[in-house]
């Protein structure tokens, strides 16, 4: 059980997931948590490589680091979102496609 | 002294740079600048020419500079027998055709500037010794012309300027092609004594595309200088740029500009290319019995008096390529006729020399009487000589020296060509005998309608020719009859260069050649 | 310097400063400068008069001096020009100048009050400089240079009147005609001086000798240079310009187309008889002939006094020419030289009948009737009987009447004819033509005569104002008269039968330098053998001329109308002059004028528009196609289609681009799933 395989495993699965609803939710809130999956991810990916690798702690320095850049991360998002939705009464981000213009 | 031509050159150009700086409005100061620089250069040829030896033959005053080394081109200037009437011929035409355009009411400073530039143009080709420097002043002439006609001629004058300068233009670069040619197979020079030497042996024998180089040379030179005489087929721009150019410039056009086609061909083709000379100089004399007829019978038709003076000049020119196709009398395959050949070769250089004198004043005349009655239909005058008196008496001077009566100079050029021209050609001479009828046919009958019968109503106020006309006309007048009775001091000039020219055509070239 | 030589350059240079004053300064000059003009001729007749004086007291036949000046020096190629006086040339010289002088002093007269009097004095004087160069000549070129200004001064003085339409076609068509002939003059020249290498007498005579000159050649450039004479004379088809040379003042016509200039052409065929082959003779003679006899045919029906005068001056030259012809060179100038004096003074005579009837109907301000029209005068006998006799006496000269000059010359000249068609019976119809001539001319001149001085006045209301012309003008008169007996050609003898006199005797025939022709000595035997029967015959026409003239014009027992009647058609030719002019108009000058305007209109309004701007054309078209090619081919087809290109690709792509990020990460995982696989693979 105690094996880097498992925890390669599972954060595979969390960073489809997350990558999955970045891709397929229409509902920004909804993107970002799918980005927070990701990130939670690679955190898991840090910290079995830290444990399976012997590289001291600082893959658990850097998985801290980015639970603090996603808090950080997600007030900025959250902040843009709410702008979206001031501007275009909606979080679809489908209708917010001026890039493409 | 030494640098007496280039002085002879740029003194034009000190003019224009004198002119530049006046005000527009001081007409009557450019105008003076225009006298003084032409009359200083007028009286600078003069002392070239008492200075000249014409005991030699060869090019004197040479000046030689380098100007573009990495490809030979030299500043290189000089003169001979051949050049030195022309080289008198221009400054004193320019000098009275300052005279004549007195009366520009447009543009003056514009006007003298170009005339001065279009100078510099004219009498820079006669003294370069350089192909190439040639080449350009033959273009520096060029572009003036164009302005002087189209902005200064009559109504149809930008229609005239540039045909005039399209088939010029189509000559000068035909001319150029010439030039590289002759400068890629003669040693890789443009300086046309050395020319002189080595192209005769340089180029014999020498195919391009199966042809002669000889050949092609020739005849895009013939056709480059002939667009200028102008030979027939090429002479349509003529009568054009005659008629719709301001007086001054079609003396200009008529007295130096034609004469160009004749001093190129005697210049660089026949020393340059002896054997074509051979070769073509029965098309010369054909093309020249052409001229003779086709320019008298087209003159005969004119009502247009200076559309007629302008054919007259065609069939002048006639005569000149006769006398001119008369050289190869000398050759050995015809007996060695020096007497023929110098009597042609002289006469054509005269005959350029006193066409350029007669067709001068025969323009200034008609310039009088247009500027008075602003229109030169023949019918439409009638009985002047009862107003005009004096007019009618220069006029008569004009015409008969025009029709080649003896005492005019151009009497005796006419009678050199025919005489040298004659036992070579007999057929062709003969028959361009009849020219000689013509040619007082059309005066004559000109003059009847213009100056005899009953005065029209209409111009019994004409004023007579006043004091600056007269001015214009005199010299030439008297040049005219000077050279008429006593032809040798201006055969004395050129004899000598015409021997050497008839030695280097006759022992360069032959028919051999090819 | 011979003094023959300073001579001859003050007889020949002197009237060309009065000419060159006169044109000048003529009329600033007081009297308007006549005075400088009679004074240049005068002291030319006085010189010409001395060196006749020193020819008479030599009597030496072989008398010659030459000088010459080089003209042209090109080495090869050179001229002189000189002077020759031999005594063929001081006669010339006496000639000219005492007709000339002549004419000056009746002009006086008969010019006085034209606004161009100075102008006139001024064209006399250069005639009399040009001719003198023809008569002194040593050389072709300056023979034909002179010639060319003879023609120039008898083209101003025939349109003197210029503003007369009539006279100034008149001078156009006499300098014209000349030229005509002065082209075949030319090319004899050229082949002269081809074959021989100069123009000088001297040098051509030793080279036809020398045969360097021969055959057919020859006979070209023998007829060529008579073709020069055939214009100056007015030979036949060439005369046509002599009738209409009479528009001009009438003293020129007596100076210059009658006596002179005219002359010209058969003094110079007498200079040059040496170097004529005998083929280029025979045609000179029946072209002579002809002309002989044509004009006198013309002359018989012309009513205008100066024209009836004037083709019988043709007719006298074709005379000489003929003369010539037959080898009777020396007749030939005695019949120049004696015709000069009578017919010089017929046409002072009619010009002073032409003034008189001028003044006249002046008077009576009547402009209508021609004071020319012999048939306005008649009866001017006893109105003006020096005009009168002067005018009988001439004409009993030129009818060839014994005690006259004519009679000698033409007699002279009729013997060399017929002695010639005894030797060669084919040509029998030269002395058919001669004495055929001789009786017409006795004819139509007394006709003339009778016309204008005798019967009753035509016109009696002018009758009253006819006076005699003044001492001016009635003493050439006078004195040309005298000229007209035959004493002064005859002297040291006496016998009015002969020809034998001074004339004769130092005036010699050169033999022909040609291979084939009779010698001077055997052409003079002929003639002297047909003397006699010549001198019969001619005495004969010339009665029968004047007797019929008598009978028509006098008595009037025959009706001229109605012989003109009877013979309709030669009379209409003759008065129309055999239609020449009309022929000439429609077969020579209307079609040769056609073809200038065709070749003009060709050579503007199609060759240069369509030829030449065709080229115009043909490029402008060119550089349109190249900027089609260039702005839709090359521009719009290939440079902007790399745009177009692009922002079509560009669409399409972008419909890629959805503007949504959830894409952008698809595509980005899409892209890292295919490295991967190819990573792996």
């Amino acid at each position: 059980m105690d094996q880097l395989q498992n925890y390669l495993f599972i954060a595979a699965i969390l960073f489809s997931l997350g990558l999955m609803a970045v891709i397929t939710r229409r509902n920004g809130v909804a993107v970002l948590m799918g980005i927070e999956l990701i990130l939670n991810a690679a955190n898991i990916n840090l910290v079995a490589f830290a444990r399976f690798g012997g590289m001291n702690y600082s893959g658990q320095i850097f998985a801290l680091f980015v639970i603090v850049l996603a808090a950080a991360e997600a007030a900025v998002a959250l902040a843009i979102v709410i702008n979206i939705f001031n501007n275009y009464s909606s979080i679809n981000v489908d209708e917010v496609s001026q890039l493409k213009q | 002294m030494e640098y007496i031509l280039s002085w002879l050159i740029w003194l034009p150009v000190v003019g224009i740079v004198v002119i530049l700086f006046i005000p527009r409005e001081r007409e009557y100061i450019i105008k003076m600048t225009a006298v003084v620089t032409t009359g200083i250069q007028l009286a600078l040829a003069l002392f070239l020419w008492s200075k000249f030896d014409s005991g030699l033959g060869t090019f004197q005053f040479i000046e030689k500079a380098e100007w573009i080394p990495s490809i030979n081109i030299f500043y290189s200037l000089g003169v001979d027998g051949l050049s030195l009437p022309m080289v008198i011929l221009t400054p004193l035409l320019s000098f009275l055709a300052v005279f004549v355009s007195w009366n520009i009411d447009r543009a003056v400073k514009g006007y003298f500037a170009l005339f001065l530039l279009l100078d510099t143009g004219m009498i820079g080709v006669f003294l370069a010794l350089d192909f190439f420097l040639f080449y350009v002043f033959w273009e520096v002439m060029l572009l003036p012309m164009y302005f002087l006609i189209g902005m200064w001629g009559g109504p149809q004058r930008e229609y005239a300027a540039i045909k005039f300068f399209l088939y010029t233009l189509v000559g000068s670069v035909l001319m150029l092609v010439a030039v590289i040619g002759l400068y890629l197979n003669c040693g890789k020079t443009f300086d046309i004594p050395t020319l002189m030497e080595t192209a005769p042996n340089a180029l014999s024998g020498v195919m391009w595309w199966g042809f002669s180089a000889i050949k092609i040379i020739w005849i895009l030179l013939f056709i480059g200088f002939a667009i200028k005489v102008p030979v027939f087929p090429f002479h349509t721009w003529l009568p054009l740029a005659h008629v719709e150019a301001p007086t001054a410039i079609s003396v200009i056009l008529a007295g130096v500009l034609l004469k160009l086609g004749v001093y190129g061909l005697l210049r660089i083709n026949y020393p340059m290319l002896p054997d074509a000379v051979f070769w073509f100089s029965g098309a010369m004399a054909l093309l020249g019995l052409i001229n003779v007829i086709w320019g008298a019978m087209c003159a005969l038709a004119q009502t247009d008096l200076k559309k007629l003076v302008a054919y007259s000049s065609i069939n002048h020119m006639g005569y000149a390529l006769l006398g001119m196709a008369a050289v190869i009398a000398a050759g050995a395959v015809n007996g060695g006729n020096q007497a023929a050949a110098q009597a042609g070769l002289s006469g054509a250089v005269f005959q350029m020399f006193n066409h350029g004198t007669i067709s001068a004043m025969l323009f200034i005349l008609v310039g009088v009487v247009y500027d008075r009655a602003h229109h030169r239909d023949i019918d439409g005058f009638g009985g002047l000589a009862k107003q005009m008196p004096l007019y009618a008496g220069m006029c008569m001077i004009a015409f008969f020296a025009g029709l080649g009566l003896p005492g005019f100079s151009g009497f005796v050029s006419e009678f050199m060509c025919f005489i040298g021209a004659f036992p070579v050609f007999k057929v062709i001479v003969i028959i361009s005998t009849i020219g000689i009828l013509l040619n007082a046919a059309y005066f004559l009958s000109a003059y009847k309608r213009i100056f005899f019968g009953e005065l029209n109503e209409k111009y019994k106020d004409m004023p007579e020719i006043n004091r600056r006309e007269l001015l214009t006309v005199i010299p030439l007048a008297v040049i005219t009859i000077l050279f008429g009775i006593y032809p040798r001091p201006f055969l004395d000039i050129i004899s000598n260069t015409i021997d050497h020219l008839i030695y280097q055509v006759t022992q360069m070239g032959g028919y051999a050649g090819f | 310097m011979n003094i023959f030589i300073q001579f001859a350059l003050i007889i020949y240079f002197l009237p060309l400063a009065a000419f060159v004053i006169n044109i000048m300064f003529g009329k600033r000059l007081p009297r308007q400068g006549d005075w400088v003009s009679i004074g240049a001729v005068g002291i030319s007749l006085i010189l010409s008069v001395t060196m006749f004086a020193g020819m008479l007291l030599d009597y030496n036949p072989d008398f010659k001096v030459e000088a010459f000046w080089r003209w042209i020096h090109l080495g090869a190629f050179n001229i002189d020009l000189g002077f020759l006086i031999d005594n063929i040339t001081i006669t010339m010289l006496l000639v000219v100048a005492l007709v000339s002088t002549m004419t000056h002093i009746f002009s006086i007269k008969y010019m006085e009050g034209d606004p161009l009097y100075y102008r006139y004095y001024a064209f006399l004087s250069l005639f009399t400089f040009s001719m003198n160069g023809i008569v002194l000549a040593n050389n072709l070129m300056l023979l034909y240079m002179s010639w060319e200004l003879v023609g120039l001064s008898s083209f101003l003085l025939i349109g003197f009147w210029f503003e007369k339409d009539s006279a100034s076609t008149a001078a156009n068509k006499a300098f014209l005609t000349n030229r005509v002939g002065d082209i075949g003059f030319f090319i004899g020249i050229m082949i002269i001086f081809m074959y021989i290498g100069s123009v000088s007498y001297g040098d051509v005579f030793n080279g036809v000798a020398s045969g360097e000159l021969t055959g057919t050649l020859l006979t070209i450039a023998g007829i060529g240079l008579f073709m020069g004479a055939m214009g100056k004379s007015s030979q036949v088809p060439l005369h046509i310009w002599l009738p209409d040379a009479m528009e001009g003042p009438t003293p020129v016509s007596a100076l210059m187309h009658a006596a002179t200039m005219v002359a010209a052409g058969v003094f110079m065929m007498v200079r040059l008889f040496p170097i004529m082959s005998p083929d280029a003779l025979v045609f000179v003679a029946y072209i002579g002939g002809v002309t002989a006899i044509f004009a006198s045919v013309i002359a018989v029906t012309q009513n205008d006094i100066k024209k009836v005068l004037a083709y019988s001056t043709v007719s006298q030259l074709g005379y000489m020419i003929m003369a010539v012809g037959t080898g009777a060179y020396i007749a030939a100038f005695f019949h120049l030289v004696t015709h000069a004096a009578f017919k010089a003074n017929l046409f002072y005579g009619s010009g002073s009948v032409i003034h008189a009837m001028h003044h006249a109907l002046h008077k009576k301000h009547d402009d209508e009737t021609d004071p020319q029209d012999m048939r306005n005068m008649g009866g001017l006998k006893e109105k003006m009987p020096i005009t009168h006799r002067a005018m009988f006496i001439s004409t009993l000269a030129i009818a060839g009447v014994p005690l006259f000059s004519g009679f000698l010359s033409k007699d002279a000249i009729l013997a060399g004819t017929l002695s010639f068609a005894v030797h060669h019976p084919v040509h029998f119809l030269l002395p058919v033509f001669g004495f055929g001539a001789a009786l017409i001319t006795a004819f139509y001149m007394f006709r003339l005569i009778f016309m204008t001085f005798y019967n009753e006045p035509q016109k009696p209301e002018l009758i009253d104002d006819i006076h005699e012309s003044p001492w001016e003008m009635a003493t050439p008169l006078v004195i040309l008269s005298g000229l007209s007996f035959f004493i002064f050609f005859t002297l040291p003898y006496f016998n009015p039968f002969s020809d034998h006199g001074w004339f004769t005797d130092i005036i010699h025939a050169r033999d022909s330098l040609v291979a084939g022709t009779p010698t001077a000595h055997e052409i003079a035997e002929g003639i002297h053998h047909s003397h006699f029967p010549a001198m019969l015959l001619s005495l004969f026409v010339a009665g029968g001329g004047i007797f019929l003239a008598w009978q028509m014009y006098l008595k009037k027992s025959w009706s001229p109308d109605s012989v003109s009647e009877k013979y309709k058609t030669l009379y209409l030719l003759s008065y129309n002059k055999f239609y020449i002019d009309e022929i000439y108009s429609r077969y020579v000058y209307t079609p040769v004028l056609k073809l200038a305007d065709r070749i003009a209109f060709f050579d503007w309004e199609i060759y240069d528009k369509y030829f030449i701007n065709g080229f115009g054309r043909v490029t402008n078209w060119l550089a349109k196609l190249t900027g089609k090619v260039d702005y839709e081919g090359i521009d719009q087809g290939v440079v902007d289609s790399f745009g177009r290109n692009t922002r079509r690709a560009g669409k399409m792509l972008r419909s890629l681009q959805t503007g949504k990020l959830q894409t952008y990460m698809l595509f980005a995982l899409v892209g890292v799933i295919f490295i991967m696989i190819f990573q792996v693979v």
